[in-house]
């Protein structure tokens, strides 16, 4: 397990709340940013700001040439096909938003079928309801098992429609399941489909290897794996992205722009409308260097060693139901207990110091199928320890006491 | 620091744990619904008005669960406004949400929500009832939600 000095980086952690240590446990939701990422930004504003790729002035030069370095080390990051194939997005979301608006407009037809799973975040869910609304397609949702992974049976009834694109998340932020995105890409590929992967939850957690998931898009968001709020993208096979039409109309996108049209500028900056977050691109890559230091394979086992211990300790408390998979999962502990609703755990924990999130994680097709409400979600990150989950633990009995010990629903 | 004994006080822990009226009124001739998109808890409000008294009321949460200071909120609300005037019942409401305003202690057993002023992220969860009564008595069709009334 990581050595929780490793604290000292990160400011924030210094926070009291309520009189007690900070105990941040919503790394699912977005995670705290080191002093090197904090570093980076500043650093970048006080000695290189301009605007990119258009000044010829060595300011804009010393902006331009971060901004694209930024853009490398993503690719590097996840092994991305190319570095033009690395388009810089707000952030997952977006970056699915894009693939919807420019690739799923120019192909997706009435008829169609476009397949997602029960456990996708609405990210993940809502662009593709839009889409197949507009073109008259079908969308398909992949069932999930009742241990909370992709209902593999289903998957390939799913892919009898022979859907046009195949939709899931690496790792589930509901319920932590890692899935097994190479083989879903590979049986996707065999039906037609083309593969769009929410790397969300995945790309903080796991190494990423994008080539040999075999995927063709694959998203991220930089909030997540300690970069700025609004720096994320989408990775995609650079054949796709030079057949694709833009997404945003603006300037930078452009080639040549006349009276009545204009031809557009190369990928990956065709899909980049507009002044971009560079100061969300230089702090991501120093997240990237700050979290290729750790290794990445280091961050998954520390995460998933926190994961069976928080698991482990919940579990000895009657009434707690813990949620997701027994093996094959990332640092996220989805609970409840009793009949104490989430949101009320969540306010009790958080006067003990304690953030988790509660609600419904905005996969609310999935709750429908947990037949809960809500859950309280626990999930962990590199600065997390097990004084954590002891104060998680302590606080979560804490509620118990409050609400008279329910018995399990 | 305010303590969570100042939220969860006895009157809201039983509430929550026996709801008063906590039924589909089937003589009812106001309903409406109240949702919090941002915990997605809901609330459907039955109320018989009959002239101008509000002669009977009930509650139901339809996903089956509510968090316990929207629940309580909603139990003690229906014993607090049953066999009222709806004008009072209105009033009622503004003292209410004045209070979670950071105006002054609402009368009776509604003072109990006093300590959710202390707790910011979870006066919507208190509100929620009040606004589907408002909107039931208003005779409002469409669902309210925290987001959409003006001054939740």
């Amino acid at each position: 397990m990581l050595d929780t000095k490793i604290r000292a980086d990160f400011p924030i952690l210094a926070r009291q709340e309520h009189g007690h240590r900070l105990v941040y446990l919503d790394n699912a939701a977005t995670t705290q940013k080191p002093r090197q990422v904090l570093d980076a930004i500043l650093n970048y504003y006080s000695t290189s700001n301009a605007n990119v790729h258009r000044g010829a002035y060595g300011l804009a030069v010393a902006a331009t040439e971060a901004y694209e370095a930024a853009r490398a080390a993503v690719a590097r990051f996840v092994n991305a096909w190319a570095v033009e194939g690395v388009v810089f997005t707000r952030g997952t979301t977006e970056a699915i938003n894009l693939v919807a608006g420019s690739w799923g407009r120019a192909n997706v037809k009435a008829g169609d079928t476009v397949v997602v799973t029960a456990m996708d975040h609405h990210s993940n869910l809502v662009p593709w309801q839009i889409l197949c609304a507009e073109k008259g397609a079908t969308l398909r949702m992949v069932e999930v098992t009742a241990d909370g992974r992709i209902d593999l049976l289903d998957f390939g009834r799913a892919l009898e429609a022979r859907p046009r694109l195949v939709a899931f998340p690496y790792v589930s932020n509901s319920l932590g399941s890692v899935n097994p995105a190479a083989e879903l890409t590979k049986l996707a590929h065999a039906a037609g489909a083309v593969v769009v992967v929410d790397g969300a939850q995945g790309t903080p957690h796991l190494k990423v290897d994008v080539q040999a998931l075999g995927c063709d898009f694959y998203c991220l968001s930089g909030h997540k794996m300690l970069g700025p709020m609004g720096s994320g993208a989408l990775i995609a096979k650079p054949e796709l992205l030079e057949a694709m039409p833009p997404y945003h109309g603006g300037g930078e996108m452009i080639e040549r722009v006349w009276d009545d049209h204009s031809t557009w500028n190369m990928i990956p900056h065709k899909f980049e409308g507009g002044t971009p977050n560079v100061e969300g691109a230089v702090g991501l890559a120093a997240a990237i260097a700050y979290l290729e230091r750790i290794g990445m394979d280091t961050i998954a086992e520390h995460e998933q060693a926190l994961a069976r211990t928080a698991i482990e300790r919940l579990s000895e408390i009657d009434g707690i139901t813990v949620y997701g998979p027994k093996d094959h999962r990332a640092g996220v502990v989805p609970f409840t207990y009793g009949d104490i609703h989430p949101h009320d755990l969540a306010t009790i924990l958080d006067r003990d110091g304690v953030c988790i999130r509660a609600g419904h994680h905005c996969t609310q097709p999935l709750m429908r199928r947990l037949g809960v409400p809500a859950t309280a979600r626990a999930s962990f990150y590199i600065y997390n320890g097990v004084d954590d989950i002891d104060a998680l633990v302590t606080a979560v009995r804490k509620a118990g006491e409050l609400f008279g010990v329910p018995l399990p629903r | 620091m305010s303590d969570l004994g100042d939220l969860y006080q006895q009157t809201i822990l039983d509430h929550n744990r026996n709801p008063r009226n906590f039924r589909r009124l089937e003589t009812a001739n106001r309903t409406a619904e109240g949702h919090n998109p941002n915990c997605g808890d809901r609330i459907k409000v039955y109320v018989q008005v009959e002239g101008d008294t509000i002669s009977d009321i009930g509650f139901q949460m339809p996903d089956g669960a509510g968090c316990a200071i929207s629940k309580a909120s909603a139990s003690l609300m229906t014993t607090a406004v049953k066999g009222k005037p709806v004008a009072e019942a209105e009033t009622l409401f503004q003292a209410f949400r004045d209070m979670l305003s950071g105006g002054a202690i609402a009368p009776g057993k509604l003072a109990a929500f006093g300590g959710v002023r202390a707790f910011p992220a979870r006066v919507k969860c208190a509100n929620l009832a009040w606004h589907a009564l408002h909107a039931a008595l208003q005779n409002e069709s469409d669902p309210v939600t925290t987001e959409s009334a003006r001054d939740f």
